[in-house]
């Protein structure tokens, strides 16, 4: 059938021509990463030069790569483990045992998200000034377990509701507690939603700016203030600018392609499957 | 159940009880507590003369990135929706601006590409014999715009194109045995099977366009003027470089209801179907 034919190769041409216009700023980047500063501003572009791997180095040196990593490494996991803790028994709670209320505290978790982070953003830097947590990784774990929160506590709840209830009614009749239902029984169940459900919030916290911006400056600076600070126009560091962000984006990158199928229903509160 | 809701309950309560209290105290770090004030931090907010230009820029920095993530992540999903040569993977680049962080995103296209002098942008305009562009200086917003699109048109067309993928096959051969091709069957078949998603993916972005911060922050810091500043940006602002508590408490007071607008909305959408 060579309509049809062409047609899929009409849909090659224009499939591809978009993926790589929306793809282009990061492959730039990734480029200009291995340029000497002198070849990232060069005229006509250059798509071949001798590649160089001093722009990592400098960085570190220059932004301390490896010690910003560890913060966003700390603040992503922490929080999220903290996150799936907190909110694992609850979501348990409200997938197995609904009552009359569980519909509007699940609308109102939801509301929490919607929360505008800037409406609160006097009084948490006033309280973490007051019990000493401004700029502390501690701090940041805080806010970044409550801003993930909701999503967490809702993935979970919809994957934990897709679990047939009857299992659970025979890990309860063969005498299992609420808790050994859930370790034994739930969790290695909806072990892969559970998975997605962390992946979507490291993802999340690791990419995390505005608290960040705001209430650290050195002890808790995860990669994305470091990276803010080539903000300050001090002359021209590209290639090192593009080294520290393909550094800083490369590995959640990964994670995010891996999870791209359960992202959706994260981000949309399970409005979209 | 109990600490988790407890916990959220406490932060979702407290600092939000904490901001109105504030919005109503003459309290600037740098000079003496005032005490109570009443309406005078909302007063001055209000009769800002900065004030329509900084609400003007928030809904602009709404409005434009719905209309054109909508648009294009709509025409992508579309475009993905049926099988082609290569398509798992051309998908996996055209998701990946997602997953860039904020100020990593904004400072790449201010430097490598939206510099006047050296970006790419400049250089495309030189060759085709026209002035480069100092987009940052001339066309800020649009600036901004453009960065905060290109950050969020893979989220529109992952959610587009999941739902698409869940449209009835057989609505759509039974559209064409009734004679509607190509346009026709987008606009009666396809769209209004899209709406629901469309409108939970703008409501979803309005929050978060609402609190557009980073990317201003390391480009344009609200300027030239206040050419760029939106909401989250003046509050910021007179909160962390003016020290006033009390008139960044008020304008905070502004985003939550402004927040709280859309929150109704979207939870009239989508509880429905909870």
């Amino acid at each position: 059938m060579p309509v049809k034919r062409r047609q899929i190769l009409l849909r090659t041409v224009v499939g591809w021509l978009a993926a790589l216009v929306m793809f282009f700023p990061v492959f730039w980047m990734a480029l200009a990463a291995f340029k000497t500063e002198m070849d990232a501003i060069a005229w006509p572009p250059l798509f071949f030069f001798k590649p160089t791997l001093a722009n990592f180095a400098e960085m570190q040196e220059r932004v301390d790569y490896i010690g910003h990593a560890w913060h966003s490494v700390a603040v992503a996991f922490g929080s999220t483990a903290l996150a799936l803790v907190l909110a694992a028994p609850a979501a348990y709670a409200m997938a197995f045992f609904p009552t009359k209320r569980t519909r509007g505290t699940l609308l109102w978790v939801l509301s929490n998200k919607f929360m505008p982070a800037v409406g609160v953003l006097v009084p948490i830097y006033l309280i973490l000034i007051f019990v000493g947590w401004l700029d502390t990784l501690r701090g940041l774990i805080i806010l970044n377990l409550f801003a993930n929160l909701p999503i967490v506590l809702w993935m979970l709840y919809s994957y934990f509701k897709e679990v047939p209830g009857e299992i659970i009614e025979a890990a309860r009749m063969d005498g299992a507690r609420h808790d050994q239902q859930l370790r034994l029984v739930l969790l290695p169940l909806s072990a892969p939603g559970i998975a997605s459900t962390a992946l979507l919030a490291i993802i999340l916290a690791w990419n995390e700016s505005f608290w960040c911006i705001n209430v650290s400056t050195v002890n808790s600076a995860t990669l994305a203030l470091a990276i803010a600070s080539f903000s300050n126009p001090e002359g021209f560091f590209w290639a090192k600018l593009s080294a520290a962000s393909l550094a800083s984006v490369a590995p959640i990158m990964v994670f995010g392609w891996l999870t791209q199928r359960q992202l959706v229903r994260g981000l949309t509160f399970g409005a979209v499957k | 159940m109990a600490p988790a809701i407890g916990s959220l309950a406490v932060w979702a309560v407290v600092p939000t009880l904490l901001t109105l209290w504030f919005a109503f105290q003459g309290y600037n770090l740098l000079t003496p507590p005032k005490g109570f004030v009443g309406f005078r931090n909302f007063y001055f907010l209000l009769t800002d003369p900065g004030l329509p230009t900084v609400l003007l820029n928030t809904a602009l920095l709404v409005v434009w990135p719905l209309a054109l993530t909508i648009g294009l992540g709509t025409a992508l999903a579309l475009a993905y929706n049926d099988a082609f040569y290569g398509r798992g993977i051309a998908r996996l680049l055209v998701i990946a601006p997602f997953f860039v962080m904020p100020t990593v995103s904004a400072l790449v296209w201010k430097n490598l590409f939206m510099n006047p002098v050296y970006g790419l942008f400049a250089g495309i305009c030189r060759m085709l014999g026209l002035t480069p562009i100092d987009w940052f200086a001339n066309w800020p917003l649009a600036s901004i715009v453009i960065i905060v699109t290109w950050e969020w048109t893979p989220f529109a067309t992952l959610i587009i194109l999941t739902s698409l993928q869940s449209l009835d096959r057989d609505l759509l051969e039974a559209a064409l045995l009734d004679g509607a091709r190509g346009f026709a069957r987008f606009v009666y078949v396809v769209l209004p099977h899209l709406a629901r998603t469309i409108a939970v993916v703008a409501m979803i972005e309005t929050i978060f366009f609402l609190g557009i911060y980073a990317e201003i922050a390391v480009t344009t810091v609200g300027g030239p003027g206040i050419a760029t500043t939106n909401l989250p940006f003046l509050i910021y602002s007179r909160a962390l470089l003016g020290f006033d508590v009390g008139a960044a408490s008020a304008g905070g007071i502004l985003a939550i209801i402004l927040a709280n607008i859309v929150m109704v909305l979207f939870m009239r959408t989508i509880a429905r179907e909870l």
